[in-house]
């Protein structure tokens, strides 16, 4: 995709975004178009590890409620702004997700995987015990007054949530599509390899470990004035997390547009489904979907759509 | 007498009880044509492993270009111009072939790469390997033919000082062997110091300048490819008497 279509896209998506809360009322779709969005950026943000990189990561909940509890104590000890708060909650993700990146000099595969969802459960362990937060009861966020010019407190948080989705998509392209991205892929594919070809490997999966866990973090900043309520039930969510995988690997990983794909497609149907049909019945169709991909299209929609091109006659 | 390029000293490396490498000594001079042999399980892997930093010897030195180099990883080492190729082929399997030799391009030769593109020296190198026109073909679609061509041809879009040829011609037929001796014969002409490991004594007598000959993690012989088949130890341990 060329850049000016790209940046192009992008700048008529926000716009498209900022329009609708000058037209809909009805605060259900800012509702469900924040959680499809707020799908969207942990799945481009675990792709960026998971798919570009080659380590798998099932501790995103745990990045994510990083985020949303850096929110609950800050605003309690602060009161910071949200815009603050955000920023705060990506750097406290970064930096959890450079201590993950050290990881990776002696954990590899499934060892990896194993090591994120234990770290999570630790994450998580502690805010249960750190009473300053709400502790294992949770703690409630007051929604704020002021919502600059919007008609509410939701029309806002959605369009913050669209910008930081839009901004992670253009790092996540920029990524792809680099110099940076090539390194990262060939340690996907060969670590030894990508040494002797001069790749720095431990300072690469720094930067992805970094770059994942801020997006994260950055995800789950917002999530306390969405929930009004957080405890770790909530925030440590392990949906958050199968969703996060469960995204771009519907996708497609390897390239930055798949967790964009799968994360629309699978968020969309989750909302439909949750008020058409019922909430529980959206772990059964993450499931289903899964399932139904890995056997039939094992690198995801963009593979699927790749391989189809490719087949056609010249 | 030109300079040394390489200089490896009483290098030990083993695994559990198993010696791949007894203190092994060896001096490469720039612009050098060495041709490494030895039966199978001799060490000249673990030996060109050690040099190239995908392992750490448990004892010794090792200096390039005068540089102690034995704790470097291996990118530095690949940056400071020690490129090698892998006996194994390990081809980028995502990527294509051409933005396999991107990777080096971008990485390794860094710096000493000049003012031109990237693809365009990549797509050069291709066509002096003959790959030019599967550039853009997925690497893990190649024969086994040409991924080792790819091996080869991501080795030197390093742009190394020290090529380090691992088997780059075992499964080639003997047109392709000459080939590819061409390829290593004009590196080598253009100034790029070439240890080639090889089980063809074809392309070794050919190609070497000086054959050093491994057993059991030992060099039992040194000299000139003729030299090297009359040794006695060398026809015992390897030809075959």
């Amino acid at each position: 995709m060329k850049s000016t279509v790209f940046w192009g896209a992008l700048a008529t998506i926000f716009a498209a975004g900022l329009a609708l809360t000058g037209v809909v009322q009805n605060e259900y779709y800012y509702n469900a178009l924040y959680l499809i969005l707020q799908g969207t950026l942990m799945a481009v943000a675990w792709n960026v590890l998971g798919g570009f990189t080659g380590y798998v990561n099932f501790g995103s909940a745990g990045f994510f409620a990083l985020g949303a509890y850096t929110t609950v104590a800050l605003n309690k000890a602060l009161g910071l702004p949200l815009p603050l708060l955000i920023l705060v909650a990506g750097v406290v993700g970064g930096l959890v997700g450079v201590g993950l990146g050290y990881l990776t000099l002696r954990l590899k595969g499934v060892y990896f995987a194993i090591a994120t969802l234990a770290m999570s459960i630790v994450i998580e362990t502690l805010v249960v015990n750190w009473s300053y937060v709400g502790g294992a009861k949770g703690s409630y966020m007051l929604t704020p007054d002021t919502h600059l010019w919007f008609d509410s407190y939701i029309q806002m948080l959605f369009v913050v949530m669209l910008l930081l989705t839009l901004a992670a998509v253009a790092i996540s392209r920029m990524l792809n599509s680099s110099r940076l991205g090539r390194g990262l892929s060939a340690i996907r594919d060969d670590e030894v390899a990508a040494e002797c070809a001069g790749v720095p490997t431990l300072r690469l999966k720094l930067v992805s470990t970094s770059v994942m866990g801020a997006m994260m973090g950055v995800a789950g900043a917002p999530f306390p004035y969405f929930v009004t309520f957080v405890d770790p039930l909530s925030a440590f969510n392990l949906f958050i997390a199968v969703n996060a995988i469960a995204m771009p690997m519907i996708g497609g990983t390897a390239h930055w547009i798949g967790p964009v794909i799968g994360a629309l497609l699978l968020g969309t149907t989750q909302e439909i489904v949750k008020v058409t049909i019922s909430s529980e019945m959206n772990v059964l169709i993450v499931g289903v979907m899964l399932v139904a991909f890995i056997t039939l299209a094992p690198q995801g929609i963009v593979g699927l759509a790749r391989k189809l091109r490719r087949g056609r006659p010249k | 007498m030109s300079a040394e390029l390489l200089r490896v000293t009483n290098v030990g490396k083993s695994f559990g009880g198993f010696v791949a490498l007894d203190r092994v000594s060896l001096r490469v001079r720039a612009g050098e044509r060495l041709g490494l042999i030895g039966p199978n399980g001799s060490g000249k892997t673990t030996l060109i492993n050690c040099i190239s930093g995908a392992l750490y010897n448990d004892v010794g030195e090792i200096h390039f270009e005068g540089r102690d180099i034995t704790r470097l990883p291996p990118y530095v080492r690949a940056r400071a111009g020690i490129a090698r190729s892998f006996q194994i082929p390990k081809p980028f399997r995502s990527l294509t072939v051409l933005e396999n030799l991107q990777v080096p391009l971008e990485y390794a030769a860094r710096g000493r790469a000049g003012a031109r593109r990237a693809t365009d020296e990549a797509l050069e190198m291709l066509e002096l390997v003959g790959l030019r026109e599967r550039a853009h073909e997925d690497s893990a679609g190649l024969t086994q033919v040409d991924m080792r061509k790819l091996e080869l041809a991501r080795a030197m879009a390093a742009k190394p000082r020290l090529l380090i040829s691992d088997e780059a011609m075992a499964g080639l037929s003997s047109t392709e062997v000459d080939e590819v001796l061409g390829i290593l014969r004009r590196l080598n002409d253009a100034g790029i110091t070439v240890v080639m490991i090889e089980h063809i004594m074809y392309a070794v007598m050919r190609f070497s300048e000086r054959v050093i000959c491994l057993d059991a993690g030992q060099i039992i012989c040194e000299g000139t490819p003729e030299s090297i088949v009359q040794d006695a130890g060398v026809q015992r341990a390897y030809l075959g008497a």
